[in-house]
């Protein structure tokens, strides 16, 4: 069996990131699975400008910033194998994957970092009533076939859910030709990031209707139209608000789930709220050696911190495969609770021996929050308050824990990360 | 001229051609839709009941119980899935134990094997999910699941080896007697036959009353289901009923064959042959009604939902004899639940009697076997791999999430009746029927449909007629 120090999972932002700093961090033997046809994932098909303002000061397209880092691979001499669908890993890190050329092949890893992404939820995730004729599809599919194939899926659209990728596609059904009548959201509050809200529908006069849902699809062959409803508090349909929209296609943007197949079927521990593996401060999964990093450890909304986080992944995976990092208690370390107004954090534990200088602690707030605090207490002791103007689910929140702090508190054993109003 | 034509592909006149294809007969299968298994035999529970819930003596009884019998050697015969999993009754209070009680005692008098009463320790030993004030329980081991649309496509391309034609697309509008035999007007001209089988479903007494003065009215019955994630799939392993009333069998909770977990159907009349829409409320009725006989039932997990209408005959059984005002017609209509476990049994039961009329002889070169499509995960990795290098397209996986590569596809597109649309494929081989709803596999597998077809990217439809996937080309409209 072929073996190699570390096998990464994917090669889309995460899978690159982590590839280009493990060898920067000294590991030579590095082969990255990807089962599409070219490196990159999801960001080839984002042909909209927005990405990379963190990482290269600069305004991206999404294809432009896979390149910066698939550039890197390529100087770095980094294998890759495309066309190729990992099928299986063992706890043992065995890998099967399987292509045209080589048929079903196993390699044996060193170490693996899951890199798989997400994908969409479908329709049945809302369980809307109703026919189920063509036309109905989750936007990131209509986004494929409008940017990479050339397709226009319709020209009457309605969206269900204002994420980011359902906004971004309300833009670019408009730009192609399409007429879009508006984006319903379940919520009292969008999912997507603001200057979304601004660039991709306020600018072209495109609807958003906050606590609306679609309450019947109609049209046995193609969509007809479907009718929304206003809903309340517990986003139960109100009887009376009904109004029907003709169209012919229905995008759904009603989220997305970390990819984690593969990681359940090795046996990773999988935290019910991201639904990706539960990590410690090494994102390292409950299986020694598996790391894990971007949408598939929790949905991301910006790229520049999938390729952050992945670093920090390639360096860890670097160091458990050179054994820099044995003399760590490997203990269970610091529990990091989310408190009060915190769906989850990432990662769940920190050992500060074993953590780099400074580690970022990402994590979700429940609900839109006005003129709050984020504070960290080490116990029941606050020791950071910062105020934020605004809190939303939608744009996920970093604090950053630094080492040396941490190493003042020897007994230390839980962190809770809480939102605090005035 | 055809000596029989049978008016509807579903899995009733699939299992009719099927049998009447060991004889020596011209024989055609005319069906409306673009491929065969697309109307109520593609939307139900694929269940093969045991067979105790029909009364006694009725059709419906013994085909139901013959149809299970021959279940397991036909899915040996035509290579689709079926498994003997069981089923359980559910009763929850002691004042219902009568009528758990009638039931085993129908089933004895039916000649259903295996039927045992159990109590709540020995239910819950077996189902640890089932609500946990289940009083007693109906145990079925004979009862079992299917692929419906494995079984139907199967004994279609059985019956299509074996000399059937099939004219899909091909909807029947008016029926003509026409000296001893009838001239059928179709939508694509007019066909005639010297015998009719009307295996139409819903639209049997549309036909039935085209040539008899002895009118019939089906109603529809809508069932709406939930489908869940795999992840979900082994909450239950066998069949879970509550009791059954006037309205039939109640709204269960299954595995099913592929490992999902199912859970329906509503009951709901309506005037709509057409109205495969579900409701809020019936997608409610059935979370509330799954959730009383099974508990943890994780509703988050639901990818897809689904309603199925079955053809109800006044009388409350299956028609299936020759028109007393219109000879050389045989209705086989109403076949609504146990349809699908009783049709090898329709198939056989209508075969013999056209046999029977029209003195059909065997020929001898009846196939009887078909082999389905290749499933590559049965195969060791050395297989896997020869299979890969003599055809590589099995070495590129299309959909992710039930795991179909591109050979199974192909496969699919070119063998007799093979897919012409998205739906097609999806019945055919499972791609798009996953927790990720072809989202992922969706474009690969119209890009393969049209190449393979021959036909442009814009003619791709999801089930046929005017179901087109994209609407044009970027920009076009502007």
């Amino acid at each position: 069996m072929e073996s190699y120090e570390i096998v990464i999972i994917g090669g889309g932002p995460a899978g690159l990131a982590a590839a280009v700093s493990a060898r920067k961090s000294g590991i030579e033997d590095i082969v990255i699975l990807e089962r599409d046809r070219e490196l990159g994932g999801i960001l080839n098909q984002c042909i909209h400008n927005g990405f990379g303002l963190h990482t290269f000061q600069e305004e991206l397209t999404g294809p432009e910033y896979a390149r910066r880092f698939v550039s890197q691979v390529e100087e770095l001499g980094i294998e890759y194998r495309l066309n190729t669908m990992v099928m299986d890993i063992s706890p043992e890190k065995t890998v099967t994957a399987m292509n045209r050329e080589e048929g079903l092949f196993q390699l044996q890893a060193g170490a693996v970092i899951l890199a798989m992404g997400c994908r969409e939820r479908p329709r049945g995730a809302l369980n809307i009533p109703g026919y189920r004729p063509a036309g109905i599809y989750s936007a990131g599919t209509a986004q494929r076939l409008v940017n990479m194939e050339g397709f226009l899926p319709g020209r009457e659209v309605v969206i269900l859910g204002s994420g980011d990728i359902g906004l971004i596609m309300a833009r670019r059904m408009t730009l192609e030709g399409a007429r879009v009548r508006g984006v319903a959201e379940l919520m009292p509050y969008s999912g997507g990031l603001k200057r979304n809200i601004v660039q991709c529908l306020d600018d072209y006069g495109i609807p958003l209707k906050l606590s609306h849902t679609v309450v019947d699809i109609k049209g046995k062959e193609r969509v007809e139209g479907v009718t929304l409803a206003q809903v309340d508090g517990q986003g139960k349909p109100v009887p009376g608000t009904e109004e029907f929209y003709p169209c012919d296609t229905l995008l759904l943007s009603v989220g997305l789930i970390p990819e984690n197949e593969l990681s359940r079927g090795m046996g990773v521990e999988l935290n019910p709220v991201t639904s990706g593996p539960r990590v410690n401060e090494s994102l390292e999964t409950s299986i020694e050696g598996v790391f894990a990093c971007g949408n598939v450890l929790h949905v991301h909304d910006l790229v520049d911190f999938v390729s952050e986080e992945a670093a920090a992944a390639g360096r860890y995976a670097a160091a458990y495969v050179k054994n820099t990092d044995k003399d760590s208690e490997r203990r269970a370390g610091i529990r990091i609770k989310p408190g009060e107004g915190v769906r989850y954090t990432v990662p769940e534990t920190i050992d500060p021996v074993r953590m780099e200088e400074k580690l970022p602690l990402r994590f979700r707030v429940d609900r839109v929050y006005e003129n709050c605090y984020v504070s960290i207490y080490f116990e029941n002791r606050r020791i950071f308050h910062k105020k934020r103007r605004v809190a939303a689910p939608g744009e996920m929140e970093e604090v950053g824990l630094e080492r040396k702090e941490l190493l003042k508190y020897p007994h230390l054993k839980e962190i809770t990360v809480r939102i605090e109003e005035e | 001229m055809y000596d029989i034509v049978i008016i509807g592909a579903g899995v009733s006149g699939a299992a009719i051609a099927r049998e009447l294809s060991r004889y020596q007969a011209r024989i055609c299968v005319v069906e409306k839709e673009e491929d065969v298994c697309c109307g109520t035999s593609k939307a139900n529970s694929a269940i093969v009941h045991a067979g105790y819930d029909a009364v006694s003596g009725s059709l419906k009884a013994k085909l139901n119980v013959r149809g299970n019998e021959r279940m397991e050697s036909l899915a040996g015969e035509l290579n689709f899935p079926f498994r003997r999993t069981g089923s359980l009754v559910l009763c929850f209070r002691e004042a219902d134990l009568p009528r758990l009680q009638a039931l085993y005692d129908r089933g004895q008098t039916n000649g259903v094997s295996g039927l045992r009463i159990l109590g709540r320790e020995e239910t819950l030993k077996l189902e640890p999910y089932v609500a946990e004030d289940v009083y007693a329980s109906l145990y079925a081991p004979t009862a079992g699941l299917v692929c419906p649309f494995g079984l139907n496509i199967a004994l279609a391309e059985n019956a299509c080896a074996n000399g059937v034609e099939f004219k899909l697309q091909t909807e029947v509008r008016d029926i003509k007697r026409l000296g001893e035999g009838y001239e059928l007007c179709t939508s694509q001209g007019s066909i005639h036959t010297k015998y009719v089988v009307n295996a139409a479903g819903l639209y049997g007494d549309v036909l039935h009353n085209m040539v008899s003065q002895e009118k019939i009215r089906l109603t529809a019955r809508r069932g709406d289901y939930c489908l869940l994630d795999k992840e979900a799939g082994a909450l239950v392993s066998r069949t879970i009923f509550p009791l059954p009333d006037e309205r039939g069998k109640g709204i269960l909770v299954t595995p099913t064959i592929h490992g999902n977990l199912l859970m329906g159907p509503t009951a709901i009349e309506t005037e709509d042959k057409e109205g495969t829409n579900t409701t809020r409320e019936g997608l409610d009725q059935v979370l509330a009604k799954a959730g009383r006989s099974v508990r943890e039932l994780p509703a988050r997990q639901i990818i897809t939902s689904f309603a199925g209408l079955r053809a109800h005959a006044p009388g409350d059984d299956f028609i299936i004899r020759e028109v007393e005002d219109a000879k050389g017609f045989i209705d086989c209509i109403g076949i609504e639940s146990p349809g699908i476990a009783s049709c090898p049994a329709i198939g056989e039961m209508t075969a013999e009697l056209l046999r029977e009329k029209m003195g059909l002889e065997e020929k001898a070169e009846f196939i009887s076997t078909r082999k389905g499509i290749l499933d590559p995960s049965t195969l060791c990795m050395e297989e896997r791999n020869a299979l890969i290098r003599e055809n590589p397209a099995y070495g590129n996986l299309i959909c992710r999430c039930e795991m179909i590569s591109e050979g199974e596809i192909l496969d699919a597109i070119h063998r007799p009746l093979g897919a012409r649309s998205l739906d097609g494929i999806k019945r055919r081989t499972r791609a798009g029927m996953g927790r990720c709803q072809g989202g992922f596999c969706g474009p690969k597998v119209m890009e393969i449909l049209a190449r393979e077809l021959g036909m442009d990217r814009l003619e791709v439809t999801k089930s046929g007629r005017a179901s087109r996937m994209v609407t044009g080309i970027n920009k076009e409209a502007l």
